[in-house]
């Protein structure tokens, strides 16, 4: 069998603000009527947690569920557990309009880590990340320069950026470069 | 720069995260209609100085096709609502009463 890489191959940066490739993470696009309850229940079953609100996202460890539009969810596994969750949906709601692919090696995962992570995003995205509307546990999904990227706050130190695998080494580059460029302090409070 | 609310998704968007869907509420003239039905349909929109009613959509975001009525002359955003709207609901209409009293 071939071997399975990320699109960064674990690379990673040192610095105050640290990033560096999440390798390997099963993830699942997952589209259909989000308050259907037999849908909820086998996301609930195949992460053991409660379907996010509205820009939400629920995590455990690589385990996780992000809310990306009013009809998607992006459902976080083990990389290897990726085709059986997908039978256990497919069961879940056969004769049901929905759609549910294996998205885990179109994406690449990278975590943030360090003191200022918030301005490391912020300087390359027009959104306002301001901690009185980015709190760990939304989602926001824009741009990270010239390419799409979906990011969250896992605490006030770590940001958690997903995008597609083709575009995976000019994003980190671009968030290594904005790293290294150091904080603006902008942001009066947090960091 | 123009930043739209998106109601599907509820953020304030950033222009550069969205697209343009040129002007909304159009009526489809489609197989049966006259020409001119037709080439009105296809072809002929409002540019007006003043309140525009657009369809956007939350491209780099949730993907949502959405509405906004804003003025293209001062830049005022009225609001922004439903994909599902045939016409501009009350609460858009009254403010742009309000803006223009």
């Amino acid at each position: 069998m071939s071997e399975r890489v990320s699109a960064l191959r674990n690379r990673e940066t040192g610095g105050s603000v640290q990033v560096r490739d999440a390798g390997l993470r099963g993830m699942i696009t997952l589209r259909g009527d989000l308050s259907n309850s037999k849908l909820s229940s086998v996301v609930k079953s195949l992460t053991g947690l409660k379907l996010p609100a509205r820009n939400g996202v629920v995590q455990d460890g690589d385990t996780g569920i992000a809310w990306m539009s009013p009809d998607e969810l992006l459902v976080m596994v083990a990389y290897d557990d990726v085709p059986e969750a997908l039978d256990k949906i497919a069961k879940a709601l056969s004769g049901q309009h929905h759609l549910a692919v294996n998205v885990s090696d179109a994406r690449s995962v990278m975590l943030l880590q360090g003191t200022f992570v918030r301005e490391v995003v912020a300087k390359l995205a027009p959104v306002d990340l301001h901690p009185d509307v980015w709190q760990p546990g939304q989602i926001i999904r824009s741009r990270l320069g010239q390419v799409a990227a979906a990011f969250w706050l896992v605490d006030d130190a770590t940001v958690q950026v997903i995008c597609f695998r083709s575009v995976a080494d000019y994003a980190f580059d671009l968030l290594a470069a904005s790293a290294k460029a150091g904080p603006v302090g902008h942001f009066a409070r947090g960091t | 720069m123009l930043i739209l609310n998106c109601p599907y998704c509820g953020r304030d968007v950033d222009e550069t995260d969205l697209h343009a869907g040129g002007e909304a509420h159009l009526k489809r003239f489609g197989p049966g209609s006259s020409d001119d039905e037709f080439e009105h349909y296809l072809f002929m929109r409002e540019n007006p100085k003043g309140v525009h009613f657009e369809r956007w959509r939350h491209v780099y975001g949730c993907g949502k096709w959405f509405l906004a009525a804003r003025n293209t002359a001062t830049l005022q955003v009225y609001g922004t609502y439903s994909a599902q709207s045939t016409e501009p609901p009350q609460h858009i209409l009254d403010a742009i009463k309000e803006a223009q009293a």
